[in-house]
């Protein structure tokens, strides 16, 4: 590697530059470089994974956080610094092995290069068999090429014959196999990024779901991607099962969930029903449905001041712990005064002075849940849009907070109405993606394998076989042979080729 | 299954692991002896000389036995401790062997199991290599490894479920993580060759291989290791796919993999750099199998992943 300064015409600097930017040990700076920026993206919450964990980072520290923020600790892997670092390799790469594939091409078609005069130098054999010498070059020929060797005939000034054979050529060959099918495997993922796209939707037992953009609670999809031109097809969740470790190690730990789903896609006659678990995902056309979690939605009746049923529903509460203690927001806007509700649902109830109202244990054992309750103005006309997971209570005034178990009724204090915990249900979060670039990815990701594996498996060696005749002494004519061999790699040798061929030609001969 | 026959496949695995300790144990010192007596030892030249010699002349058999326990302890305890080095893998094969069937499945379903295992492929990589040719010098630097790694599974690790998570029921389980314990095992005999590379020829390391062959039994063995983690990192991928949804994330078990396969990517390259064959390359190799044991133990236990589960 030379490290002499830049030429100053800007041609010559532009061949510099790209010389340097191809050379080896850039490649190696920039492998390092890669590794080192993809370290933060481990240690720091990131967006793509985990947005939730992101906000609580940055409220925590409320200096550091906004500052870590703008230089993409939270996005690192979609970060201009990031992104610099693997173009530039990918440039390199690109550089390194586009001139050898031209080489290596011409390698492939030209013959092995000439013996070397001197063969003894290169250790080897030398031996002599009874026989003619175009007999035994003949012999060491059709073995050479039996086995493989890609071979050429010549002779030396003194008039001796020589085979000159190579081999291992597929070990370049692999090399760049290897190398162009990481290009493929990054195509594959741009592929995926730009017409790629996945939705979350959480679904209750005994409800549907139509893929449809509006039914989805999170939808994402690439800049070429088309949320108008969904797949069509609609599910409903049958039922739910769950089960959890109930022994003593690792007790609470999730052991089974699975969805019974019915299936209804366009061009079919009648629903197919499916069991969908954590490994098996369902899938319909280019898109692929996961089940990804689950939780409890109890199921609630609302009366108002005049004993009118205004609420009658099961609302999906979200698990904040592994215990599944959940936490959810009722809203009523149809009474007067408008009414919500905060709420803990708790599948196995426990309260301690640390933790206040909290589950032990994930499965519905003694389910009750913690209510508070409020009136007013739930700001729902306001025209901001709210989530279903807060209250806003800015307009509202406590009523007061009660407990509740199944087929319990809580009397709101001054006559404002009543709510009552008539049972609950489960629900179930699925991912539905589409990833058209993923087949793409996998194909040359065991392309790269198989090329990595030739590349590194694969010696490259030359075997030289040279024959003279000695003397003609009546009937009897002896041959002296001399084979050697060296490999390309450092630290590799051609011993056992040349062995094998000594022994044949001995062998034969005789 | 009944109750106290499963207790008792569970209490024998444990025994067995408990067993290859004690035993591994004891290869570490016959090594450790082995290594301190080699520094005043003969040359391997020599000794096969010797060798030649017990072979071809009858009459002199019982002397040359005897010069060559004087002058060569070093060889013997060397022999001993790869005696117990087989022994110590037998054991613990059982050990794992017995685990899988306790718990009805591959043992490899937290990180006690997948401990001992990794345990077990770390010396599988070792011996297997070791008749192709002389790793004795080598026994007691992939020795000390592996029972820290068994030390931390029995200690820090041991947990006694038989039962997986839903997200680790998959034959991919066995596919991916086979491969990993295969890949990780050869990584770190590669960076105790490196290790070794290193050191070799200073002060109390002169009976070392030179520092060329061990540059060159680190290539090798980096080479043969680098293939089958990458494809354990593409068989976690599709794996991935398949329970999650996508195939690459950015997990921090995800992210550390790739960063691992990036540095060993490096170190094969730096082989072939001018300038950054020799200790670069060595130090390379070390650092990739440092970023390997933050993924293994790292990540399960300091970083909230994915991967986290099973008590650890």
């Amino acid at each position: 590697m030379t490290t002499s300064l830049p030429p100053m015409s800007q041609r010559g600097f532009l061949r510099w530059l790209w010389r340097q930017l191809t050379s080896m040990k850039t490649a190696l700076i920039l492998l390092f470089l890669l590794a080192i920026v993809s370290i933060p993206g481990s240690y720091f919450p990131q967006r793509g994974t985990n947005p939730i964990l992101v906000e609580q980072w940055i409220t925590d520290y409320p200096t550091l956080g906004p500052i870590f923020d703008s230089i993409g600790l939270f996005d690192v892997f979609g970060s201009p610094w990031y992104s610099a670092v693997y173009i530039l390799l990918f440039i390199s790469l690109i550089g390194c092995v586009v001139p050898r594939l031209g080489v290596h091409w011409r390698a492939m078609r030209s013959q092995p290069p000439s013996a070397p005069k001197n063969l003894s130098r290169l250790g080897g054999d030398t031996f002599e068999v009874d026989g003619e010498s175009d007999a035994v070059l003949e012999n060491a020929h059709a073995f050479l090429k039996k086995n493989h060797w890609r071979t050429v005939i010549g002779e030396d000034p003194d008039g001796r014959r020589w085979v000159s054979a190579e081999k291992g050529y597929l070990r370049e060959t692999g090399n760049l196999v290897f190398h162009f099918s990481l290009i493929l495997i990054l195509v594959g993922i741009a592929i995926g990024g730009l017409f790629g796209w996945r939705g979350n939707v959480i679904v209750r037992e005994g409800e549907g779901f139509s893929n449809t953009l509006t039914q989805y609670d999170a939808w994402g999809g690439g800049r070429l991607s088309s949320a108008e031109s969904l797949p069509e097809f609609s599910f409903a969740l049958e039922s739910f099962n769950v089960e959890f470790e109930r022994g003593n190690s690792q007790e609470g730990a999730p052991r089974l969930f699975e969805a019974n789903m019915v299936v209804d896609r366009p061009g079919e006659q009648g629903s197919t029903t499916h069991l969908v678990q954590v490994n098996e995902p369902l899938v319909i056309d280019s898109a692929k449905v996961f089940l990804v979690g689950h939780g409890y939605a109890p199921h609630l009746i609302v009366r108002d001041s005049k004993g009118q049923v205004v609420l009658d529903d099961a609302v999906v509460f979200l698990p904040q712990d592994g215990n599944f203690t959940s936490t959810g927001v009722i809203k009523v806007p149809d009474s007067n005064p408008q009414l919500g509700f905060r709420g803990l649902f708790l599948p196995t109830s426990a309260i301690s002075e640390e933790l206040g109202p909290h589950s032990i244990f994930p499965a519905p054992d003694d389910v009750s849940v913690f209510l508070g309750a409020w009136a007013g103005d739930l700001g729902l006309d306001s025209g901001v849009s709210q989530s279903v997971y807060t209250l806003n209570v800015d307009n509202m005034t406590q009523l007061g907070l009660e407990s509740l178990r199944v087929g319990q009724t809580w009397q709101l204090p001054d006559g404002s109405g009543s709510i009552e915990l008539a049972g609950f249900e489960r629900w179930a979060s699925f991912q539905i993606a589409s990833d058209p670039g993923k087949e793409l990815a996998l194909i040359s990701a065991i392309l790269a394998i198989v090329g990595l594996s030739l590349s590194l498996f694969i010696q490259r060696r030359r075997v030289w076989v040279k024959v003279g005749q000695v003397t003609e002494q009546g009937s009897s004519s002896r041959v002296k042979v001399e084979v050697a061999g060296i490999a390309k790699a450092s630290g590799h040798d051609a011993i056992e080729q040349v062995d094998n061929i000594v022994e044949t030609l001995k062998g034969r001969s005789v | 299954m009944d109750f106290v026959n499963s207790v008792q496949l569970a209490d024998a695995s444990n025994n067995f692991v408990y067993a290859s300790m004690v035993i591994l144990f004891l290869a570490t010192i016959s090594f450790s002896v082995s290594f301190a007596a080699g520094r005043r030892r003969v040359s391997p030249i020599e000794v096969s000389s010797r060798r030649v010699l017990v072979e071809s002349s009858g009459s002199q058999v019982h002397e040359t036995e005897v010069e060559l326990t004087q002058l060569d302890p070093g060889r013997r305890a060397a022999n001993i401790g790869m005696s117990l080095t087989w022994l110590a893998a037998g054991m613990l094969l059982v050990g794992v062997l017995l685990r899988g069937v306790w718990a009805g499945r591959v043992p490899w379903g937290n990180m006690y199991e997948f401990s001992i295992s990794s345990a077990l492929g770390i010396l599988v990589v070792f011996l297997i290599w070791s008749t192709q040719r002389d790793l004795r010098w080598l026994g007691l630097f992939v020795t000390i490894p592996t029972l820290l790694t068994l030390g931390m599974a029995v200690t820090v690790l041991y947990t006694e479920s038989a039962q997986l998570v839903p997200a680790l029921k998959s034959y991919w389980l066995v596919i991916h993580v086979f491969a990993a314990i295969i890949g990780g095992g050869a990584f770190t005999v590669g960076a105790a060759t490196a290790g070794l590379s290193l050191i070799s020829g200073k002060g109390w390391f002169t009976q070392l291989p030179s520092r060329e062959k061990l540059e060159g039994l680190t290539h090798k063995i980096i080479a043969f290791s680098f293939p089958i983690w990458t494809f354990a990192v593409v068989a976690g991928a599709i794996w991935a796919e398949n329970a999650w949804g996508r195939y690459w994330g950015w997990d921090p078990k995800e992210t550390w993999a790739f960063i691992t396969w990036v540095i060993f990517a490096a170190y094969l390259h730096a082989r072939s750099t001018a300038g950054w064959k020799h200790q670069k390359a060595s130090v390379i190799a070390i650092v990739g199998w440092l970023a390997f044991l933050i993924n293994y133990f790292g990540v399960n236990i300091f970083i909230n992943s994915l991967h986290s589960y099973a008590g650890v």
